[in-house]
């Protein structure tokens, strides 16, 4: 994958493919960009797992917080990070030797590890770098044109708008609701 | 079309504007409304903690404006665009996001007038303060900039001595002393030219001109480039520092590469409140769906009306960068090869007389004080926007008791050029 720049088809079929995110790097500060992603995105019906080992065992936004990835009782579909980008290459290494992989390893807007997505990638896995979730999903959705930002999407369809999960869908595409 | 890059009459017309999601229109609402329900009060809290993207009032934001602004900003190559009610206020809510009391701007003096005005008077207010780099040498805003300059700011082609700024080299200034680079877009609008490929961070229009072209609606916009690094220094504490509006938030890094935009918003346009009203923004909209057409017939016509002009006997001098003897010839040609605009000055001979005489005889051309409408306009100066100053001051303000402005229109050439020809001949003398 070129990591300098992804079609939004990359994107799109990531956002639509994952269920269980764990964000890793999560902050109780409700003004912090990690607090923000956690809340837009349990507000599109993704199952979100914070973990800090700071916070450990209590909530944020109502989500149980865990000390790494290893403690998450579940399968993890992709592991979101707010860490530098050094430090996002032990988080991958942590990821990788998880009993059930994930599908995705996403890094934050200016996060960026290149040798830590290789190893990613080197496992079948699929990996974003320097974006935000909640950016690229406003952004396919259409909901961040509201604010004036350039979502790069024409369409002369109408915008779907579905209800619960991903409640308005990212455009021409199904999600795994549908 | 997901991976395909659309061309740029492509997006005029569809950039921003989906079909509406609630009733199918395929033209864009008129969202004629104050203001938005919340789903709930957590849903109200988010919005108001710009935690999630929604409507709340529309002096923040408003579907019918945020398609006006997606649209700009896809045409000027943005990352995000925030829509105000003219160019005057998407300059101040601009500086306002990056100025505090004692900070200066290094200023192009080849600006429009009424910009001049705004730094030299309206802006002292705020003790922000301006120096003027001399917009034909580089080097000479090299030489302004200090350690409280916050902007450098230019327009791509000034308004109205058809001076093209040499915006790459200027870039590469601002760029060394780590300054953003704001361009006036104005009076070349994406069509011609686009900034922002050439180094310029912020872009701003008054839409009230060419983009909206039909002389019915005011409106201003500011256009995020997304290229400058705010946090790399402590010079921009709107963008880089914790916001007490918002509990200590920090535009930069939550909202990355369209930070700038958001605090304009968020915090001039909220605080000052300079919102453009859905109807303007609708009409304004619906202009820019035909500015490629537009504005290559602008210059079109232009070049024909100033060639005509350059071989007229009353006619002294023609200041258009599109005539190739021109001083600015090769700066347009690669600048904005498409054409080099469509307001131009040029001096009759005969002084004040004379240019009170064409502005008064002209028929169909339109005697005001505006330029890029559909409709051809005309003015001098002298008598009207300049009357207060000295001789000197006309002169060295391009407003000379000879110089007569005009913004041509789309009308055919032949009549612009027929109407000029009998006002030229009721000079006496
Ligand atoms: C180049 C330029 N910039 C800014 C403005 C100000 O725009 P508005 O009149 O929309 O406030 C004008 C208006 O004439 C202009 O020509």
């Amino acid at each position: 994958m070129n990591h300098d720049s992804y079609p939004d088809t990359y994107i799109r079929d990531i956002l639509d493919g994952v269920k269980t995110i764990a964000l890793v790097g999560a902050s109780a500060n409700t003004v912090r960009p990690s607090y923000f992603v956690l809340k837009y995105l349990l507000s599109k019906g993704y199952e979100v797992i914070p973990i800090n080992p700071g916070q450990a065992g209590k909530e944020i936004l109502g989500q149980t917080v865990h000390a790494s990835l290893a403690d998450v009782p579940v399968a993890i579909d992709m592991v979101d990070i707010f860490r530098n980008s050094e430090a996002a290459g032990a988080v991958v290494e942590e990821a990788l030797r998880l009993p059930t992989l994930p599908k995705v390893i996403w890094m934050q807007l200016s996060v960026r590890n290149d040798a830590a997505a290789r190893l990613a990638e080197d496992k079948g896995l699929k990996v974003v770098m320097d974006r935000c979730p909640k950016i690229e999903y406003g952004r396919l959705s259409g909901e961040i044109g509201w604010t004036g930002v350039n979502s790069r999407n024409l369409s002369a369809k109408r915008p779907v708008l579905k209800s619960g999960f991903q409640h308005r869908g990212l455009a021409t595409s199904k999600s795994p609701q549908d | 079309m997901t991976d395909r890059i659309p061309g740029f009459s492509t997006l005029a017309i569809h950039a921003g504007a989906q079909p509406d999601p609630s009733t199918g229109a395929r033209t864009t609402p008129i969202y004629q409304t104050t203001s938005f329900v919340f789903d709930d009060v957590d849903h109200a809290a988010s919005l108001f903690g710009l935690q999630a993207f929604g409507n709340i009032y529309t002096r923040i934001t408003n579907p019918t404006t945020a398609v006006l602004e997606e649209r700009v900003a896809a045409l000027e190559g943005g990352t995000a665009a925030l829509a105000v009610a003219s160019g005057h206020s998407a300059q101040l809510l601009t500086f306002h996001a990056m100025m505090t009391p004692g900070d200066n701007i290094v200023a192009a003096n080849k600006l429009y007038g009424g910009s001049i005005n705004q730094l030299n008077h309206s802006f002292k207010s705020f003790g922000w303060n301006v120096k003027w780099a001399d917009a034909e040498d580089p080097q000479s805003f090299a030489d302004l900039i200090d350690d409280r300059t916050r902007a450098v700011f230019i327009e791509s082609l000034a308004n109205p001595g058809g001076v093209v700024t040499d915006m790459a080299a200027i870039a590469e200034i601002a760029k060394a002393r780590n300054v953003p680079l704001v361009v006036d877009n104005t009076m070349a609008s994406p069509y011609l030219c686009r900034p922002i490929e050439h180094g310029a961070d912020i872009v701003l229009h008054s839409l009230t001109k060419f983009m909206g072209g039909h002389g019915n609606s005011m409106g201003g916009v500011i256009v995020d480039g997304g290229s400058y690094d705010w946090s790399s220094s402590e010079n921009y504490p709107m963008l880089s520092k914790p916001r007490p509006e918002y509990n200590g938030m920090v535009l930069h890094e939550t909202f990355g590469n369209f930070a700038f935009a958001i605090a304009c918003r968020v915090l001039g346009l909220r605080d000052l409140g300079p919102a453009i009203s859905p109807m303007n923004a609708f009409m304004l909209q619906t202009g820019i769906e035909t500015l490629p057409l537009r504005m290559q017939r602008h210059c079109d016509n232009a070049l024909k009306v100033a060639e005509y002009l350059d071989g007229h006997d009353k006619v002294s001098w023609v200041s258009y960068a599109g005539l190739p003897g021109d001083p600015n010839y090769a700066k347009h040609q690669k600048y904005m090869p498409k054409g080099a605009g469509a307001v131009f000055t040029f001096g009759v001979k005969g002084g004040y007389d004379a240019g009170v005489a064409v502005v008064s005889n002209c028929e169909i051309i339109s005697h005001l004080a505006n330029i890029g409408d559909t409709r051809s306009l005309i003015i001098h100066p002298a008598s009207t926007t300049h009357r207060q100053l000295t001789d000197e001051q006309k002169t060295a303000a391009g407003a000379g008791p000879d110089v007569v402005r005009i913004s041509v229109g789309l009308e055919d050439a032949e009549d612009i050029i027929a109407d000029l020809d009998q006002a030229l001949a009721s000079i006496k003398g």
